[in-house]
């Protein structure tokens, strides 16, 4: 019964579901197993890289659930994200233990270098795994609420509330630029050693992240299809399309936007968790205002409102974007931009909406020539 | 104005919220379920309504007619609480003042109101927007966790039959027509399982065909609901209606039958003319 609802009638998102699990199983194998000499392996890089782009498309799954679905366009996605991304990173900054350059059993080497005496209070318990975990889920997630609560209480809509997200993401990075803030300025974490006990450039632990990102974003797609398949979801695109009109048949609209914002933060900040480990670095750069719109694009690429574009296009634009920089660095605004521009202009729905025009052109064709 | 705001002032701990019938059983034991006495409305001085009295019988049929300006839209304004008058007083059955309520308790409470433009959620399917009309608790919590039960599955069904969209259950509703979608909305109206329904001109824009079928539905619902219907189409009021009730200048001119009120010289004189 459940299934049926989250699956059956969800084709794409059966095929991209499809495609993750198979990379998830044949990735690990084609690193670990296969040696390096042949044809078939997978180098460490590629899984990195690989892994990368599944918290990517997490991140844009948590933006497409609020933008496709219920209409709120967040310009500051980004902020949950670095935010989930600095809980870890404390984590694993305190994993390093007294191998730092200055050997502090205690101290980060940044604050050592800064002259500091003690742990800032926002620091402890960040040694422990679950109490770094806990941080990551609720951090974003009360940020979120107290921020929605604001906005949707007052009735911020629209362009107006997309406006003060962004302003949102801007404040949070001049903050963390500052060293006095405790996290490392504009250097942000790095220099990570292991996590949970193990090696974090050791090739097994980039498997095993890897495979935890890739469950992760199959997990929270199927939690995602939940949403939008319930009762609730539907309430939430009536919402979108006729939000007064929803009002008056006696549904709270501020209290369904909030949870909704508020999960959608959650999970951008547990795609930030497992992004930090992977590339190594946290710094206060991932908050900037053009990252979110980035993830806005990929999102309009891929299709939004249908959960499964949201992934479709994190993966195609920065696949675009890799081989882009590797020939031109500096560039890549300019397509960036020319792909938003075409988007709007020419693929409304995305790429899943194109794919969708060429199955259903076949479909009809093929009937067409059934009947004479 | 902004709607919202005055809605948001009413104290929603006055009343019980979940109980439609806000703790009394209605009482119409005198006959009448809508009582609505010496009631004037005015906007700067100009009365929309003066002295207003009319009375609604449990599950009568009634329809309202007169000229633009005579006051049918602000009548049904002050029944669901969106406008306040200056004086007199609504009842509903014998001891519920609607004066003191706001317009989602009135709502709530088993007065349905269908406006004139159809609003229906375009991007659901019909039998969602039913679902998304179902009485029930509203909080998102409910909603994403539990199923409707069998008895409100039930009650979308048979409201789909009463409207007469049961062949287009899954259809997209911004795919309707226009006479369906407003039966659609009318559909949306019973699933509150409401004691009157107030219908604004319901066959404007309607082909011959809706307006016969839209006819057969709102006499069908006479009985179960009481059920008042302003319109300006003569023909249409003439094949559903049993009374008819003229307003003219903000009260009532004459109050009948259909042939009554047409060979009533005060009536043929302001509206009717030939």
């Amino acid at each position: 019964m459940l299934t049926q609802r989250l699956l059956t009638s969800d084709k794409g998102g059966m095929l991209v579901l499809g495609i993750l699990a198979l990379t998830c199983i044949l990735v690990p194998i084609l690193n670990l197993a296969v040696p390096e000499s042949s044809p078939l392996h997978v180098s460490t890089f590629t899984v990195t890289l690989l892994g990368k782009f599944l918290c990517y498309a997490l991140l844009a799954l948590a933006l497409d659930l609020i933008w496709g679905y219920a209409g709120i366009l967040s310009l500051g996605h980004g902020a949950f994200f670095a935010l989930g991304g600095y809980a870890m990173g404390m984590y694993l900054m305190r994993q390093i233990g007294d191998r730092g350059k200055y050997g502090d059993p205690l101290l980060p080497d940044f604050m050592v270098f800064l002259n500091w005496q003690e742990l800032p209070w926002y620091w402890h318990g960040f040694d422990m795994f679950w109490f770094a975990a806990l941080m990551i889920i609720v951090v974003p997630g009360l940020l979120a609420w107290v921020f929605g609560w604001l906005a949707f209480r007052s009735r911020v809509t629209g362009v107006y509330f997309a406006i003060i997200t962004q302003a949102l993401t801007y404040a949070l990075m001049l903050a963390f630029f500052r060293n006095e803030m405790g996290f490392g300025g504009n250097n942000g974490l790095t220099d990570f050693k292991d996590i949970l006990g193990f090696s974090i450039t050791a090739d097994s632990t980039r498997i095993g992240l890897f495979l935890a990102s890739g469950i992760a974003l199959m997990v929270a797609y199927l939690a995602c299809r939940y949403i939008v398949t319930s009762r609730a979801g539907r309430v939430i695109v009536s919402i979108r399309d006729a939000e007064s009109r929803t009002r008056f048949s006696g549904y709270q609209v501020e209290s369904y936007k909030l949870w909704l914002f508020v999960f959608s933060a959650v999970l951008a900040g547990i795609a930030g968790a497992l992004y930090v480990p992977q590339v190594g670095i946290i710094n206060p750069g991932e908050f900037s205002p053009l990252n979110s719109i980035e993830l806005v694009v990929w999102v309009a690429t891929g299709g939004r409102g249908t959960l499964y574009g949201a992934i479709v296009g994190a993966f195609s634009v920065n696949y675009g974007k890799t081989i882009f920089t590797t020939f031109y660095p500096e560039a890549w605004l300019f397509p960036l931009g020319l792909l938003f521009v075409l988007v709007t202009l020419v693929l409304p729905k995305g790429l899943v909406g194109l794919l969708g025009r060429f199955t259903r052109r076949k479909a009809s064709k093929a009937s067409e020539e059934d009947t004479p | 104005m902004n709607p919202f705001k005055h809605a948001r002032n009413w104290s929603t701990k006055a009343l019980p919220q979940k109980d439609p019938n806000f703790g009394h059983p209605l009482d119409t034991s005198h006959g009448p379920i809508l009582y609505v006495e010496g009631v004037t409305v005015s906007f700067d001085g100009f009365k929309a309504l003066n002295n207003l009295n009319l009375y609604v019988d449990e599950g009568e049929l009634r329809c309202i007619i007169g000229p633009n300006g005579a006051g049918k839209t602000t009548m049904m304004d002050v029944i669901t609480g969106k406008t306040k008058p200056d004086e007199g007083s609504v009842y509903f059955g014998q001891q519920i003042n609607l004066l003191e309520l706001s317009e989602h308790q009135i709502a709530r409470g088993g007065i349905g109101r269908k406006f004139q433009k159809p609003t229906v959620f375009e991007a659901l399917s019909v039998y969602e927007n039913l679902e998304l009309a179902t009485a029930g608790d509203k909080r998102f919590w409910k909603t994403l966790t539990r199923e409707l039960t069998g008895e409100q599955r039930d009650r979308i069904d048979e409201v789909l039959g009463t409207v007469g969209l049961a062949g287009s259950r899954s259809n997209d509703a911004g795919n309707l027509s226009h006479g369906q979608k407003q039966w659609l909305e009318i559909g949306m109206l019973l699933m509150q399982s409401p004691r009157v329904l107030l219908v604004d001109e319901p066959v404007a824009g309607m082909t011959g065909e809706e307006t016969e079928r839209t006819a057969e539905l709102l006499t069908s619902l006479a009985g179960k609901h009481s059920v008042i219907v302003v319109e300006h189409d003569m023909a249409f009021v003439r094949s559903i209606a049993r009374q008819v009730t003229v307003l003219h200048q903000g009260s009532v001119l004459a109050e009948g039958t259909m042939d009554q009120v047409q060979n009533d010289p005060k009536v043929i004189e302001v509206y009717l003319g030939e």
